[in-house]
């Protein structure tokens, strides 16, 4: 699994495209809209914790479609299906290289554009805080999405429509803690729900997205 | 260590291509597929890797001993030679590399990208990932596509080091690799005539 996870991560360092176009996407939803929208500062600071994960949360499907069709193009995925390793491992592997490589980024990001976003200066620590904790469970449903659509040509259309519904939690959660920690109110419940949503995502769907390869693959 | 087929049908689309095939492949011994294109070579090497469900009978061996190898390389171009089959030996908990750059003669190229390599070159990287997989059985699906008639000499050699060592392969290919102590077994007999029941069902699942 380690070997798979360095390999991911220097696939994506190597092939330039990889790395950092989510976080280019992200840069430039969070710089156009205050463009967009206007100078009014009361207006963006209100829907900053919406626009910044919904920035991140379609950054984050950008790269999901080539996560396993690279893979399944080159004949990789064959070979790692017969491999000693458990498919459920490799999606794992490559999940959370897909995470560190996108959502690991976004994370970082995320503060400096809170401020292009006029977000309440309460709201920095709980933007990073939501974002550490949701992302993980972005790249795991999408990873699943994938695995869906992996034998599938121009697969990235479908995988969007499948995968959207299923961030639809991850997104109202997010964005709702980060509101709330921005206005200084209680945001305990909706950060459990948002951990909730990962862990759970983490421990049932890379046995969903292996049984989907395995069809995929006949 | 023993490959045994028994009684195997096999599909590709939902429809049975092969019916009724039954072998037993023992340490050391090759056996080469032969039949025209589309008689359901890939597919019956795709079934006994485990790739797809077989329709009817089985296919026994001890688990975790086969590699496969297929039309495509798995070969990342960005990735030099070496860290291709480093790669792939830390997947099968194995280490050294150097036995199977020197089998396929890719030594000299081992810092090279895979993505400037020849097509021949490539399938020799593919091959030379056979030996760092550390597993018993082989199948190789037209192993000798895009290779020069020296290269092709080069992998009968890994070919009978590795039957010489305890190993067995299942060759689908249309070439003679000079591997006389291969069996050879043609598949056109087993072309599945009658339809069985269920392929309704089959189509739609």
């Amino acid at each position: 699994m380690r070997a798979l996870f360095l390999r991911d991560l220097t696939l994506a360092v190597r092939a330039g495209g990889g790395f950092g176009l989510g976080l280019a996407f992200f840069l430039l939803v969070a710089v156009l809209v205050p463009l967009g929208v206007g100078p009014d500062a009361a207006t963006l600071g209100r829907i900053a914790p919406g626009v910044l994960w919904v920035g991140a949360l379609l950054a984050c499907l950008l790269s999901l479609d080539r996560l396993f069709a690279l893979d399944f193009e080159d004949g990789s995925l064959d070979l790692l299906a017969t491999a000693p390793l458990p498919l459920e491992g490799v999606v794992m592997a490559k999940a959370l290289a897909h995470w560190v490589v996108t959502g690991l980024p976004l994370v970082l990001a995320a503060p400096v554009l809170g401020v292009v976003l006029n977000l309440a200066p309460g709201g920095y620590l709980w933007l990073v805080v939501s974002l550490l904790v949701g992302t993980p469970a972005l790249s795991v449903i999408g990873a699943f999405g994938a695995a869906l659509t992996v034998g599938l040509k121009r697969g990235g259309l479908l995988m969007s429509l499948l995968v959207l519904p299923m961030y639809v939690p991850t997104l109202i959660f997010g964005a709702e803690v980060v509101r709330r920690g921005a206005g200084g109110l209680d945001f305990g419940g909706a950060l459990v729900f948002l951990g909730a949503i990962t862990l759970g995502a983490l421990a049932l769907l890379p046995f969903a997205a292996a049984a989907a390869i395995r069809v995929n693959l006949r | 260590m023993e490959l045994r087929i028994d009684n195997l049908a096999c599909a590709r689309g939902g429809v049975t291509v092969l019916e009724g095939i039954s072998f037993g492949l023992s340490p050391g011994q090759a056996m080469v597929l032969r039949g025209p294109n589309g008689v359901g070579k890939t597919t019956l090497l795709r079934t006994v890797s485990g790739l797809q469900p077989g329709v009817a009978g089985g296919v026994s061996l001890p688990p975790e001993s086969l590699a496969y190898a297929g039309h495509a390389d798995g070969v990342k171009a960005t990735l030099t030679v070496a860290e291709n089959l480093n790669f792939w030996a830390a997947v099968h908990g194995l280490r050294d590399i150097g036995p199977a750059l020197l089998a396929m003669n890719l030594t000299a190229l081992r810092d090279r990208r895979a993505g400037n390599l020849s097509a021949g070159q490539r399938r020799r990287l593919g091959l030379a990932r056979l030996m760092v997989t550390g597993r018993p059985v082989w199948l190789l699906d037209e192993p000798t596509v895009s290779l020069d008639a020296g290269s092709v000499a080069l992998f009968a050699t890994m070919l009978r080091g590795h039957l010489a060592g305890g190993g067995a392969a299942l060759i689908a290919t249309h070439i003679d690799l000079g591997l006389h102590e291969a069996q050879v077994l043609d598949l056109t007999p087993f072309i599945a005539r009658s339809t069985p029941e269920g392929a309704f069902d089959e189509a739609f699942a």
